[in-house]
């Protein structure tokens, strides 16, 4: 009797609580309400089957508990009974396949009229790639990747030239335009995942993968890699902004075209900033921070709170004091000199003479210089 | 009464049973260590995996610490984080779910529910078990390693897995690869055993539809591991040459850390499709020998027989053979052609279909029949309450469409916890308060027992029905830290803090089966042979616990199907395999 009661309060618990749960699908932001509304069909139908299912069992344990004399029926089987079942099983399994595979056929059809970008994911940044005003994306190959070329762009390639390079850690969408991403990653397979729009995907070195959505939501979205990419995997984030078309616009012309990477003419940025503050935008935006926490907590390198003119000791028992040497050396040849303690899987990383003043002047004024 | 094929006038004539020869240990060493007994190696199978899934059911309670209270302990950092994540989920599928079921519960089961005296090769056998441990050992020595385990994930995906910024990229995925190729090879010899075992060694009158179910599930389990473990050895040996010699086999070209890597051409998807063409049938590896035991465990404590029992036949062979087919249904978002969706989530949901057939006979079971709540059937009950719940949420994550918000999220998670850890280990718990007695001749303590149900069902279900809802919100899996979005709530971090705790209670609370397994060693009450009154071949043993040979002198005949209970007209309410109908006894009313 207990147990039964038991079952039939799980049952009872287990709807009540889907019901009062804060915890649910966050709101919509894209498209893609057709998703939601297959995961609305398949709870009605799961659900009315878990119920009646565990209250069916619930009443059998309490119907039919051994009593004294009792005795159970013998019955093998019951050939109508059991073709009913099935049959109105698959009824309900086509009921939630059938508006599933529509809406999947939704998914892989882009609309003909999408904005194409790129996305590119390496261990643990994220980055973008926007076609220039020829509307075409050009040609890139993991191979042509250098410091100066982080996207490995195909120098040779005409298209390539006035695409636009977003090395940052958000990127900007437009409002109301469906967006075709290109998903193309160097090192490892990340996944990009934006909740609020509900698609995602894996990219996969080697071969380019996409996805699309329509942004519906002004506003700004977590984009998270949900594909386990190593140690940094859990900080490998970054931000959507769904702008209107015209503030869209403005925030894609901070960014140089490919040839201005080239040449060094890119817009300038950050005029009138402090150079502690450029530092600080600096480290979130080249990814600096997924892996040197600012604020002493622990991370995967060494945290850049008080960091500046404390003594390390090196994996080879050596010690180093941290200087402005010692700083760009472990950033342009980050395995040249290992702290103890963490392990060596810093990617080198390239950047001006000024942007590398600004991140000095950022962990030594910004956070503190140390005391040993 | 309709006439069923396990008509129990059939009658058998007593044959010629070719007697198998037994190997006759002389030392103590041949007896109990390198023993050809399947069941002595039965129990070398289930405590090495007992063992080493404690080791990872701590590792599981280590990680829910991090989630519960990030940053509580120094030594879980990002790292250690992905390597428990790892190693925990390898442990408990391959080298405790897999071992235990088959390792363990084939080898004490099939000789004695068919009716034959050991395993036709004894000796493969026993080398099974050997192959095993070493395999088990090899994995426990690459925490030991420089670089510690492997922190791939469990499904091990290159190019991440032999790549610096993995934990474990060098001697842990190599030991980690190694291992569980040993294991394949372990694996096989008693494969071998327990599918030649079935169809040639079964006892006169067993005939296949005569067969308990649980051995059904073991057989089918078994042909499944034998035609989807060889797709893991070949993943695991070209995964070893991509890190030792520099084959491309699944590494594209590739900047690692800023460094250009000699690997050019190949495909880190290959590595997926054979992964999950041995994955997914891995998940009925684990659950078919669980569907048969807790079939038999229903019918035994329900004083009734299995409902539709030629329909639970077919679903497992159907259920075996489809899951072969759906094995994408994992890699809806892997960047696979997106018209594979189309495919595999049809598929998928068709597989539902046989699936939820077992579940409506197992109640159907219930239905109408005498029902003893002792503690193994406390366990098949709650299994099927779990199972339903982690078989339908199943039906969100098959259809492709569901599977883009929620794969990668928590709602994973907690669906394969639901569906392939908590269920089957509901039934690995029922199958040893039900078979214990026939292992030792004593019986599990029934206090105790209840406690351990109670804790366990509940617990685990608090842990894992509102996980979904965090994977609903977008909670991501595999994440050391989940601080720092706008989108998730810190609520999300204090229902983290509750599935924290219920899992620790459940886990501390698992001593005390471990407990009721010493101690009822020694004080148990005393079984019996037949304790449940059981009809199966294993109870009606001239010895409990059975001797090498396992059947005395004579071989049981069997005369009837495995589920003759409250046969009207008999006066017991269960009819023994092998009671001949002309030695049943009639009910008086009846005559």
């Amino acid at each position: 009797m207990v147990f039964a009661i038991v079952l039939i309060l799980l049952v009872i618990g287990s709807v009540v609580f889907h019901f009062l749960s804060p915890w649910y699908l966050t709101p919509l932001a894209s498209n893609w309400s057709t998703i939601d509304d297959t995961i609305n069909l398949t709870f009605w139908i799961t659900g009315s089957v878990f119920v009646a299912v565990n209250l069916f069992m619930a009443f059998c344990v309490i119907k039919f508990r051994q009593k004294k004399g009792s005795r159970a029926d013998y019955e093998p089987e019951n050939k109508k009974l059991e073709i009913w079942l099935t049959g109105l099983t698959a009824l309900g399994v086509a009921a939630m396949l059938a508006p599933g595979l529509y809406v999947w056929a939704d998914f892989v059809n882009p609309p003909e009229d999408a904005d194409v970008m790129e996305v590119i994911g390496k261990q643990w940044q994220w980055s973008y790639r926007f076609p220039g005003d020829d509307g075409m994306l050009g040609t890139v190959d993991t191979r042509h990747t250098t410091a100066e070329n982080p996207l490995g762009m195909n120098p040779n390639d005409p298209n390539g030239q006035d695409d636009i390079i977003v090395v940052a850690n958000d990127v900007h969408l437009p409002i109301g335009r469906p967006v075709k991403m290109l998903l193309r990653s160097q090192d490892v397979l990340h996944d990009f995942a934006v909740a609020q729009f509900r698609v995602k995907m894996d990219l996969v070195p080697g071969i380019v993968t996409y996805l699309w959505f329509t942004p519906t939501v002004l506003g700004s979205y977590d984009v998270l890699c949900e594909e386990l990419c190593g140690i940094g995997h859990y900080n490998m984030r970054s931000h959507v902004i769904v702008d209107e078309e015209a503030d869209y616009k403005a925030w894609l012309k901070t960014y140089p075209t490919y040839a201005q990477t080239v040449s060094g003419t890119g817009p300038a940025s950050a005029v009138g900033v402090s150079l502690v503050e450029q530092g600080r935008q600096l480290a979130q935006s080249r990814g600096c921070v997924a892996c040197h926490s600012v604020d002493g907590s622990a991370s995967i390198g060494p945290g850049w709170l008080g960091l500046y003119g404390k003594t390390e000791t090196m994996a080879d028992g050596t010690t180093a004091v941290v200087d402005d040497a010692y700083f760009i050396e472990s950033i342009v040849d980050p395995n040249a000199k290992v702290v103890a303690g963490y392990p060596a899987i810093m990617p080198p990383a390239s950047f001006t003479d000024a942007e590398m003043k600004a991140l000095i002047a950022f962990a030594k004024e910004g956070l503190g210089e140390g005391t040993n | 009464m309709a006439i069923v094929t396990h008509d129990a006038d059939e009658h058998v004539a007593p044959g010629e049973i070719p007697e198998m020869e037994l190997y006759h240990p002389k030392t103590w060493l041949g007896k109990y260590v390198f023993s050809q007994d399947a069941k002595i190696i039965a129990i070398q199978y289930a405590c090495t995996a007992i063992a080493i899934g404690m080791v990872a059911l701590v590792m599981s309670l280590l990680m829910r610490v991090q989630l519960g209270w990030p940053g509580a302990f120094d030594f879980i950092d990002p790292s250690a984080y992905i390597q428990l994540v790892t190693m925990h989920g390898m442990i408990m599928v391959v080298y405790l779910l897999t071992a235990l079921f088959l390792g363990g519960f084939g080898n004490y089961l099939i000789p004695l529910m068919v009716g034959a005296r050991d395993m036709v090769f004894p000796f493969a056998n026993m080398l099974s078990f050997w192959i095993y441990f070493i395999a088990v050992l090899i994995l426990v020595a690459s925490f030991f390693v420089p670089g510690g385990a492997s922190g791939a994930g469990w499904t091990l995906y290159p190019p991440q897995a032999i790549l610096q910024g993995t934990p474990g990229s060098d001697g842990g995925i190599i030991l980690m690869l190694i291992s569980l190729a040993l294991f394949i090879v372990g694996f096989t010899m008693g494969g071998l055993n327990y599918v030649v075992t079935i169809l040639q060694a079964r006892t006169r009158g067993m005939t296949l539809m005569r067969m308990p179910l649980t051995i059904w599930g073991i057989f089918m389990a078994t042909i499944l591991a034998l035609l989807a473990f060889p797709a893991l050895l070949v993943s695991a040996i070209m995964m070893l040459l991509d890190k030792l010699i520099g084959t491309s086999f699944f590494m594209p070209a590739i900047i690692s850390m800023g460094e250009q890597l000699d690997y050019t051409g190949g495909s880190p998807i290959l590595f997926q499709h054979l992964f999950w063409f041995f994955g997914h049938p891995e998940v009925y590896i684990v659950a078919l020998p669980a569907f048969g035991i807790v079939s038999d465990l229903l019918s035994v404590h329900a004083r009734k027989n299995i409902f539709g029992y030629r329909m639970m036949v077919w679903a497992i062979i159907i259920i075996g053979a489809l899951s072969f087919v759906v094995w994408a249904h994992h890699m809806y978002v892997s960047g696979m052609n997106p018209y594979f969706g189309f495919f595999f989530a049809t598929t998928t949901l068709i597989i539902a279909v046989p699936t939820a057939i077992k579940v409506y006979n197992w109640v159907l079971t219930l239905w109408r029949g005498n029902i003893r709540l002792n503690v193994p059937m406390l366990f098949a009950i709650g299994f099927i309450f779990t199972f339903v719940n982690g078989g339908l949420t199943g039906l969100f994550l098959g259809n492709v469409t569901i599977d883009l918000p929620l794969s990668d999220t928590m709602f994973v998670v907690a669906h394969f916890h639901m569906v392939m850890a908590v269920s089957p280990v509901l039934v690995v718990f029922g199958a040893i308060y039900h078979w214990y007695p026939k292992i030792t001749g004593r019986m599990l303590d029934d206090t105790l027992g209840k406690f351990h149900f109670w804790v366990t069902f509940l617990g685990t279900y608090a842990i894992y029905y509102p996980m979904h809802y965090l994977g609903f919100l977008g909670v991501p899996r595999r994440y050391y830290a989940i601080e720092g979005t706008d989108f998730i709530p810190p609520s999300a971090v204090s229902l983290n803090e509750f599935i924290s705790i219920a899992a620790i209670i459940v886990g501390v609370v698992q001593l005390v089966f471990i407990y009721n397994l010493f101690i009822s060693y020694y004080r148990g009450k005393e079984a019996g042979s037949n304790p449940w009154e059981a009809t199966t071949l294993e109870w009606q043993t001239a010895d409990t616990p059975p001797k090498h040979g396992n059947f005395g002198e004579q071989l049981p005949l069997v005369y009837r199907w495995a589920y003759d209970y409250s046969v009207p007209g008999s006066e017991r309410d269960f009819i023994p395999q092998n009671v001949a109908p002309s030695q049943v006894t009639r009910s008086v009313d009846d005559a």
